[in-house]
């Protein structure tokens, strides 16, 4: 139905926009002319050309020539296209032609900050922009995936391979220990939240990446205190497509792909079973053995196809640019079952009122998913599950789905034991239909009695609607209900929706003030930000609808909700376009904090904890307007950079952490007085001074260009450091009602530096060839925790739960002195003779006698501390080939599958047979051991190199008589990885390979389209 | 004009903003402010259910989901119940059981007496006394005759929520008691302890004791005259029979013994008129809550409302073997995690006494491995999840995994053997022929005529008899400390100190550590010697 109404809606909206074209104005003059390349000579192709002070123009076609009917009162004509620079010239006469010089800098781009644009050479904090010819190409499911590699100091991790997998992404290493290390992203204006959606693999991939023209990653604090108190960890603001002036253009894109598996775990295969456990698995196991070959893992995987296809039509009808956009993706993930849809719809219009004294910027994205979730318990269960069983039962019965289990002689589930994969996966259907809408209208109204000022308004939402349902059926083994079977399974609901809006206002004030050589630009304003997330709860139910009594919500919804009112305003100054001053102050009050405050210090003022006052300031020095180096043939651009700003951090925490509150008990787990069951209150853990984590950061940087700006690029040096610190903690006993309670407790410095360059190595007619380089280090270092103030005798918090079997502790321990994340393990003995470690021998470090928690050792680290980032594209006449890769280094993987699943115990320790590492044939381990699974045998440096991306183009040029231009590329996506890590990949963010969903190896074929 | 227009924006602005301050103020949507709680008598007595309901519960909702207790205490829910952490320690460090798994999920190093700081067994059940400790503080705090009256309540509902209180205070010393027994000098928290603000000072051992017996007594006005009160709540008897265990284990806890009062503690629940159940095999069935001739106090369970996969679910579904048959546990079979050492079954006379009930069938005697060998060992069935008639629950869930019996905290069998004990150890007030009497009649209940009475006792069959008639009860491992039997050469058994044949242990066992969580959240906190 919502389908059907829409597609309506877009045929009327065409229809519109057909009509409106037929209606023009009444044609005065024309002007016509052809543009040609200044270094060659040769046609350039779409080229707009406007009258200035109109929308409304056209592009030269593909011989370079344009015509073009103006007012009687026009006098210049703005000629522009990408990667050259813009030229106005007064129309002298029927005829204007011209040559365009190529820019080779960009400096003159307008870049989208914090409410508000400036120019590239205007910038005075660290600020990088990604734009659509350096996104990472291929098959994108998700946007965050763009920009992997690309820019210095960010790091961009895939969550793992399945369609539409979210990432996780750090700038400059995160600014947080357990608090959100997230950015904030901004998309045209609009703050998103960091909540999920019930059902949507993961938020961002309901943004189509077609759709999206420019990320800009706003790094340092000068530039990114504009945002207050969600700053702490970067912002990145993504800009959507636009139309543009002048006539219909119409491009379709569609990139079909084949996704496989990169590399499989290692385990025993059948023989390797069979001998292992008939050596040392006693009669029982032995009985249980099958004689089949089975490789699970092949079972559950299999080449998965993609395709995507996205068609958008933009233009200027008069006074209102559009684009239009249609996008629809099918991608199956290489786990069976597993299957993303998705359907988007984007507008964006931009229309301009009374003289273009308002302007209006509207903008509506929505998309539809239909996604199956694959079971992805299964790929543990194919890992572990024994080899030398068939996939299918031998038996008659279609109990199980016909699907090999464990069962006893007369044919009944054994408990307590591994299910098949297959039937985990198909005995499981996971559908969800989620649905999201972000749109926003944005006025600009510049009073025409006050041109300096600019009123503006922007009003936005983020909808969203997940719901979906889980389906298995009463024969499925790992729903099986032996007493009652027609009670077995699960069909089961689920659904939440999000409603957030935005609303702000501000003033913009711009004056260049020539006589001084001075120009001003002041921003003041107001943003009221509201999440609100309605869960709603659902009763469980067997796959017949037999309603599960196991304890059904008390409420029908909850409606978490926080909302953030902020106050902001920025100046900047620039004088003699060679000394850049700017200053931004944020006041943000959160519904997150309680009206007690913790103090007077910086950010909290007289409110409670309720407000916050971020600052910050920034200058620049454009060294190559100094008259010493004006005319440099070799120093093209110089720029230095310092800025110093003060950021907070609340995402991660509670919406109501600050409030003491009772929650009330489902029916199942009342308390009998008397013939009475009573559903109890119980009170929930609480920091009634819960504050905001605050970063204050000093960048200094250094901008410059070389050989009239063919080699561009930046130096960054930062120090971040972060004070009362968001850890979940033990609380003392006795003191709160849960055991740990988030709170603030120390303090984390973040200290790195960051270079990047763009070369334009060669530029000539046939050949061209850029890259791009960029290295980042960062070293975070925990400077105090004040869990307990000053105690030497303090140790630190543990994280990194690790349980398996045999297996109950901690991998890290975060300490004073020592960066978050360090692992703290046992260091492990060896045999001198073989090599190979003795299981359950360690260092006693205290010389003690025993080996205890004091016997770890804090060593190495999750969290490289070096990344590069190379990408480079080569063109020769139609043909192009480019590649991404991207190294870290430093970074070390706890394999857990090693520690909790490679001894002979994990194989016959359970009721049934269980598949391990093949580590096992080596090291034969034995699993009697409680302590092993924390040895440092199983840390491995995982610094890597990966090729991320490869890709050739060619282009085919005009087709469809001289109307459309094609272009076609070829894609190999996770190429290779270069590592020494032996698990299956060594890029796991949180440091514990835990064996997640892996990342597949895409290979793809686009077609791109472009009709004028 | 122009200025007029440059108004109505600001007027239009200005009301938005001052119309959106308020959303700063948000809460939550389900939940009640303390304020809305404890407004009514009814949110008194759904606070109060929430007290007691912290020892039979691991959550807020039943079976697993919404724990009480973080995942970084105890990962898996199940395992943080207090009854399943207390047989933990209480039993499963001892002769009367060995554990089969060690997977994440299972209680690691119990039996082998190699617990430390960092044991998830040792830290759930310290975590899980505190958290029922902090629930009863809040509870007294909210309830002080000053909070009632400013409430307005007053009048009958006024008076039941002083018995409340009295109860919550019963339940905060029985907790103190079990930190006394196991951990020695916790931290000391009371109503006065303001939520989130202090670090708690560290309490002697000896001066808990004052404290508990002190609250003990104190309460003895407000709390319900015995057999009085609602069935699962706490009166007068629960306060004397926790009384009488605490005072005979003076010894131990202070380095005086104070037997006298044991049995003065006794004789006050006797004087009650409890009886003896007449059959033994049904004490422990899915409707015990009959039996109230014996049971002094309880903590309900039941298969549908009040769901666990703690007390006394682990001990239908945990002994290994026995099939769902016998136990009314899950259908899918017994988990097979629990079997009994040779050296307790030795201390039945299997072929008379009928309270081993024990599980033979396809179990060895001998507990020749302890892990990964569920059939090594017998086990029991003492712990059935049928009615007396042999009925399955009615109670129980449609997996039939969740037990409704009823685990007595404290039943007339104890109090006749501290009574018992306390006189052979030399109390005043009591008498030897009464000790007798009071022993043999738990013998003849036991082998169901006269064939097993005997006409005098020592020290060591007292504690073979409570070996016997207290199995699985949670008292092991207190007694075995208090006879010196616990860690030393004296008493050895299948895999103590981890060894096949069993070994002497560090004497600093008696005690748990505090947790490692607590240590380094709490500085005035010194860690018990040897760990």
């Amino acid at each position: 139905m919502r389908k059907k109404r829409l597609l309506q809606r877009i045929i009327y909206f065409s229809i519109f926009l057909l009509f409106a074209s037929l209606v023009t104005t009444a044609q005065n003059k024309i002007v016509t002319g052809k543009i040609t390349d200044a270094k060659d000579g040769s046609p350039l192709q779409g080229v707009s050309v406007v009258p200035k002070g109109s929308t409304k123009g056209t592009t030269t076609g593909a011989d370079g020539t344009y015509r073009i009917s103006v007012g009687n009162n026009a006098a210049v004509l703005i000629f522009s296209s990408v990667g050259f620079l813009s030229q106005e010239v007064p129309i002298t006469g029927d005829n204007l032609s011209l040559s365009l010089v190529a820019s080779n800098s960009s400096l003159n781009e307008v870049v989208v900050i914090g409410y508000g644009t400036t120019r590239k050479k205007d910038l005075t904090g660290s600020i990088s922009v990604i734009s659509e010819k350096d996104f990472q190409k291929g098959v994108i499911t998700t946007p965050d995936q763009m920009i992997a590699g690309k820019v210095a100091g960010v790091s961009v991790i895939s969550n793992g391979g399945a369609p539409g997998a979210g990432s996780t992404i750090r700038i400059r290493g995160g600014s947080s220990l357990n608090a959100s290390n997230d950015p904030l992203y901004v998309i045209d204006g609009v703050p998103l939240s960091g909540s999920s959606i019930a059902g949507a693999a993961n938020p961002m991939s309901m943004i189509n990446s077609d759709d999206i023209e420019s990320f800009t990653v706003l790094k340092d604090a000068s530039a990114t205190a504009i945002y207050g108190s969600r700053a702490s960890n970067g912002v990145i603001i993504i800009t959507t497509k636009k139309g543009k002036s002048g006539g219909l253009r119409i491009n379709f894109n569609t990139v079909n792909s084949l996704s496989t598996i990169a590399k499989k775990v290692s385990v025993l295969n059948g023989p390797q079973m069979r001998s292992v456990v008939n050596a040392d698995g006693g009669a029982k196991k032995i009985a249980l053995l099958g004689d089949a070959n089975t490789d699970w893992q092949s079972q559950i995987f299999h080449p998965a196809f993609g395709t995507t296809n996205d068609i958008s039509i933009s233009g200027g009808i008069p006074h209102v640019p559009y684009r239009l956009s249609i996008g629809y993706q099918d991608q199956n993930g290489i786990l069976k079952t597993d299957d993303l849809k998705k359907t988007s719809v984007s507008l964006a219009l931009n229309p301009t009122f009374f003289d273009n004294h308002l302007k209006v910027d509207l903008n509506v994205k929505g998309s539809f998913e239909n996604t199956r979730f694959a079971n992805q318990g299964a790929i543990g269960a194919a890992i572990g599950f024994d080899p030398t069983q068939p996939v299918y039962s031998t038996r008659k019965s279609k109990r199980f789905g016909g699907y090999f289990e464990w069962v006893d002689t007369s044919g009944n589930l054994l408990s307590n034991i591994p299910y098949n994969p297959l039937g985990l996966l198909y005995e499981n259907k996971n559908v969800s239909n989620p649905y999201r809408s972000i749109g926003n209208i944005q006025l600009d109204y510049n009073f025409p009695f006050f041109p300096e000022l600019h009123v503006k308004v922007n009003a936005g939402y983020d909808i969203s609607t997940g719901k979906g349902t889980t389906f298995i059926p009463d024969s499925a083994a790992s729903n099986y209900n032996v007493a009652t079977p027609a009670h077995g399974g699960s069909n089961n609901q689920y659904k939440s929706t999000t409603q957030n809006t935005v609303l702000e206002y501000y003033l913009n004030y711009v004056k260049d003030i020539k006589s001084i050589k001075s120009k001003i630009d002041a921003v003041i304003g107001y943003s009221y930000n509201n999440y609100l997330t309605t869960n709603y709860e659902y009763a469980n139910y067997s796959a017949t609808r037999f309603k599960i009594n196991d304890g059904d919500s008390t409420a029908p919804f909850d409606k978490p909700e926080n909302t953030i009112i902020s106050f902001f305003g920025r100046a900047a100054y620039s004088y003699d376009d060679r000394f850049y001053l700017t200053g931004t102050i944020r006041d943000d009050g959160s519904s997150r904090f309680g009206p007690y405050g913790l103090g007077t210090t910086i950010g909290t003022i007289n409110k409670g904890n309720k407000w916050g006052i971020f600052p910050s300031g920034a200058f620049k020095w454009k060294i190559s307007q100094e008259q010493f180096l004006k005319g440099n043939n070799i120093i093209s651009d110089l720029g230095l950079r310092v800025g110093y700003g003060i950021t907070g951090q609340q995402d991660g925490i509670g919406d109501y952490a600050y409030l003491p509150s009772y929650a009330l008990a489902t029916s199942t787990a009342a308390y009998q007085f008397g013939n009475l069951f009573i559903q109890g209150y119980r009170p929930g853990g609480y920091d009634a001074g819960l504050t905001w984590e605050q970063t204050a950061t000093a960048n200094l940087g250094l901008d410059f260009g070389i050989l009239n700006n063919r080699i561009t690029g930046s130096i960054d040096l930062y120090d971040k450091k972060t004070s009362r610190l968001l850890e979940s903690i033990p609380e003392p006993a006795g003191t709160n009602f849960s055991a740990f309670i988030l709170s603030n407790v120390g303090n984390m410095e973040n200290k790195g530096i960051e270079f990047n360059t763009n070369v334009q190595a060669v530029r000539s007619r046939d050949i061209n060839w850029d890259f791009n380089f960029n290295i980042a280090y960062n070293k975070n270092n925990i400077t105090n925790l004040t869990v307990i103030p000053d105690d030497p005798t303090y140790q630190g918090f543990p994280s990194g739960q690790i349980t398996g079997t045999g297996a109950q502790g901690f991998a890290f321990l975060n300490a004073v002195g020592y960066s978050k994340n360090t692992f703290n393990l046992y260091q492990q003995i060896y045999d001198s003779k073989t090599g190979l470690p003795i299981e359950g021998l360690f260092n006693d470090v205290n010389r003690d006698g025993i080996i205890n928690s004091s016997d770890a050792v804090k060593d190495k680290r999750a969290d490289p501390n070096l990344f590069l980032g190379f990408s480079t594209n080569v063109s020769y006449k139609r043909w192009s080939a480019g590649f991404v890769l991207r190294a870290s280094f430093n970074n070390y993987v706890y394999d857990q599958f090693l520690a909790t699943d490679g001894s002979l115990s994990n194989i016959i320790g359970g009721s049934v047979i269980s598949n391990v590492s093949t580590s096992y044939l080596t090291t034969k381990f034995q699993g009697n051991t409680t302590t092993q699974f924390l040895s440092n045998y199983f840390l491995q440096n995982a610094s890597f190199l990966k090729m991320d991306n490869f890709n050739i183009g060619y282009d085919f040029g005009k087709v469809i008589k001289n109307i459309g231009s094609l272009r076609a590329t070829f894609n190999i996506q996770n190429v290779f990885v270069i590592t020494k890590y032996t698990g299956i990949d060594p890029e796991v963010s949180s440091g514990i390979d835990n064996n997640n969903y892996p990342r597949p190896r895409i290979f793809s074929l686009g077609l791109n389209l472009n009709l004028l | 004009m122009r200025a007029f227009k440059i108004i109505i924006f600001l007027v239009f602005v200005g009301a938005t903003i001052s119309g959106c301050l308020k959303k700063l103020d948000l809460s939550p949507t389900n939940n009640l402010t303390p304020v809305q709680l404890y407004s009514t008598p009814a949110g008194y007595q759904q606070a109060m259910a929430k007290v007691y309901s912290a020892w039979a519960l691991t959550g807020n909702q039943g079976g697993a989901g919404q724990a009480d207790l973080p995942t970084q205490i105890i990962a898996d829910e199940g395992n943080s119940d207090f009854y399943r952490d207390f047989w933990y320690l209480q039993c499963l460090t001892t002769d009367e059981a060995g554990w089969n798994y060690h997977s994440s999920t299972d209680p690691l190093l119990i039996h082998e007496m190699q617990w430390d700081a960092n044991n998830e067994v040792v830290g759930g059940l310290y975590y899980r006394s505190f958290f029922q400790i902090t629930l009863c503080n809040d509870f007294i705090k909210q309830s002080s005759d000053a909070n009632l009256s400013s409430r307005g309540i007053g009048g009958a509902s006024a008076d039941t929520i002083r018995q409340y209180r009295a109860e919550a205070r019963f339940i905060r010393a029985y907790q103190y008691w079990v930190l006394m027994d196991l951990y020695g000098n916790p931290p000391f928290v009371d109503e006065n302890t303001v939520i989130g603000s202090t670090l708690p000072k560290q309490i002697k051992r000896a001066d808990l004791f004052n404290y508990v017996t002190s609250e003990l007594k104190a309460i003895n006005s407000d709390l319900v005259p015995p057999k009085q009160n609602q069935y699962g709540r706490a009166d007068q008897a629960a306060a004397w029979a926790l009384l009488s265990r605490v005072y005979l284990n003076a010894q131990v806890y202070t380095g005086t013994p104070q037997y006298d009062s044991a049995v003065a503690y006794c004789n006050k629940v006797i004087g009650v008129g409890y009886t003896l159940h007449p059959k033994f095999s049904e004490l422990m069935l899915a409707d015990n809550n009959l039996n109230t001739d014996e049971f002094i106090f309880t903590i309900p369970y039941d298969g549908t409302h009040t769901q666990t996969y703690g007390g006394t679910t682990v001990l239908v579904n945990g002994p290994a073997g026995v099939p769902h048959t016998v136990s009314g546990g899950a259908q899918t079979g017994s988990w097979n995690c629990i079997r009994i050492t040779q050296q307790f079954v030795g201390l039945f006379d299997t072929a008379h006494d009928s309270r081993g009930q024990f599980w033979t069938t396809g179990q060895t005697l001998d507990m020749t491995q302890l892990l990964d060998a569920p059939t090594d060992g017998f086990s029991s069935f003492k712990f059935r999840n049928v009615t007396r008639t042999g009925a399955e629950d009615p109670d129980t869930d449609p997996t039939t995994t969740f037990s409704s019996i009823d685990l007595p905290l404290f039943r007339l069998a104890e109090t006749y053997l501290i009574y018992a004990e306390s006189v052979l150890r030399g109390a005043s007030t009591g008498s030897q022929t009464q000790a007798l009497n009071y022993f043999n009649a738990l013998r003849v209940r036991a082998y169901g005529d006269s064939s097993g009475v005997v006409s005098s006792i020592t020290l060591q069959d007292i504690l073979n008899e409570r070996g016997r008639e207290l199995m699985w009860e949670g008292f092991r491992r207190t007694d075995l400390v208090r006879f010196s039997q616990f860690t030393t050469s004296d008493y050895l058994w299948a895999w103590k100190g981890g060894v096949a044949n069993g070994t002497a242990v560090s004497s600093n066992l008696n005690l748990f550590p505090i947790p490692a969580f607590d240590i380094s959240a709490n500085h005035n906190l010194i860690q018990n010697s040897g760990y």
